[in-house]
């Protein structure tokens, strides 16, 4: 459940420190990096695996260190709104199976916090930007679950959507996000069929829940179809994700991609998704679809969507409140291993 | 003592990995943090083995792995490079010999 296409910077400092750094290499030094870096272009050109040891330029280490963090903060953040209908689940079934989803996003987010630490990056930095504000996540999570039809569209709109894009992410140039990738994918469609089949089972009930049903519907697709990005013509930095490996498939593409693959669902479902301009196109074999509002998703980018202070606060509020868990445990860990000294040194 | 500072502050690395099922290798699977070893394996199913993907964790700090140097991976691994004769296709066989 989240974006590749959130390679939006963080609210930290601007690096104009490379130059400065290259400035104060050696001829030598500058010819060494010269090599690393022919060799690296080739591994990429070859489709090749970067690996954690391996030589990379600085801004690679930090276009993933900040997209794989940004990931990492998706899922965990976005167990916050599914987390919200746990004690409110209308059968113990259903409510299994979202403490089951739930958990597999903290799951995610741990994945990807280690791939991202393989970098060079601690997880107190990134959990520290995180809770500062500074670092983004992706938007979708800072909109409200209202009724319990939302959690099925998270399922199945969100998760349909965040599979597209991490699809692609599976063959990403570097070894540990890619890896960690092919553990989310392998999970996250279960996310997609049971929010799916959890609104069929709504759709067949009575007319109150169809039309919980298509609320939620009206309420998360056009923010479904912003979670893949701005338009290309608008995406700067996608052709350095190409180039380098990072990204496979442009915004727009993997937008149409989702949208075409989505319409039979909705038919299916018996719901109607909110655009009066979605028709198939024979000429193109696609959907054409409207115009996005991408000043809404720019301002919830920003911090101005309806939860973002909210979402913020209960991760940062968990947080605190799981202090003293680890003090305790590393407390007692520490004791533990002394005691063991001692029992070897006596021995 | 900043570094034992550190540690004390947080959970340190561990590597994870896990048999599949019996009869089958350890294989890496990825990394957790934990304050110790036997909470590294209680997290390591919470993490690694939610859909019975394992039978069997080892776990180890991070900081106890010895890892060869991606920058000497030619010349450790190049002595291996001309000895082709290891291989059995190496040996040409008449056909009639069949299958050895």
């Amino acid at each position: 459940m989240y974006t590749q296409s959130l390679i939006e910077p963080d609210d930290t400092a601007k690096s104009s420190q490379r130059e400065s750094v290259s400035a104060l290499l050696t001829p030598e030094q500058h010819a060494v990096q010269m090599a690393a870096q022919v060799k690296f272009d080739a591994v990429i050109d070859a489709d090749g695996k970067i690996e954690p040891k391996d030589w990379m330029p600085d801004a690679y280490r930090k276009t993933l260190v900040r997209q794989i963090s940004q990931h990492a903060h998706s899922e965990i953040v976005g167990m916050l709104p599914e987390g919200n209908w746990i004690s409110r689940a209308p059968s113990l079934k259903r409510k299994a199976i979202l403490i089951a989803k739930v958990q597999d996003e903290a799951g995610h987010g741990l994945y990807l916090y280690s791939a991202a630490e393989t970098l060079g990056t601690s997880r107190e930095q990134m959990l520290d930007a995180l809770h500062a504000g500074k670092a983004k996540y992706s938007s979708i999570f800072n909109y409200p679950t209202l009724n319990w039809a939302d959690v099925g569209v998270i399922g199945w709109l969100v998760d349909g959507a965040a599979i597209m894009n991490q699809i692609p992410l599976c063959r990403c140039s570097y070894g540990p996000y890619a890896r960690a990738m092919i553990r989310v994918c392998k999970e996250e469609s279960f996310h997609q069929r049971q929010g799916y089949e959890a609104l069929l089972t709504m759709m067949r009930g009575t007319p109150a829940q169809q039309e919980m049903v298509q609320d939620a519907v009206n309420r998360w697709w056009w923010k479904c179809l912003a979670m893949f990005g701005p338009p290309d013509s608008d995406s700067p930095n996608s052709i350095q994700g190409m180039r380098w490996g990072i990204k496979r498939i442009s915004n727009d593409d993997l937008r149409q991609k989702f949208v075409d693959a989505t319409v039979p669902q909705a038919n299916i479902l018996g719901v109607t998704l909110p655009d009066p301009d979605l028709k198939w196109n024979a000429e193109r074999g696609h959907h054409d679809y409207g115009r996005i509002d991408w000043n809404e998703f720019w301002a919830t980018v920003n911090g101005n969507g309806p939860c973002n202070k909210e979402r913020l606060a209960t991760r940062v509020k968990a947080h605190q409140d799981g202090q003293w868990v680890r003090d305790a445990a590393m407390a007692y860990a520490q004791k533990k291993n002394a005691a063991q000294l001692a029992h070897r040194e006596a021995a | 003592m900043s570094q034992e500072n550190q540690i004390m502050k947080d959970w340190p690395l561990w590597e994870v990995f896990v048999r599949s099922k019996q009869g089958i290798e350890h294989k890496h699977c990825g990394s957790l943090h934990a304050a110790d070893a036997q909470q590294a394996i209680r997290m390591a199913r919470d993490v690694y083995t939610r859909r019975q993907e394992g039978v069997s964790i080892w776990v180890i700090a991070s900081a106890a792995i010895t890892a060869s140097d991606p920058e000497d991976k030619d010349t450790l691994f190049e002595p291996a490079k001309d000895k082709v004769y290891r291989h059995p296709s190496f040996f040409v066989i008449p056909d009639e010999v069949g299958h050895m």
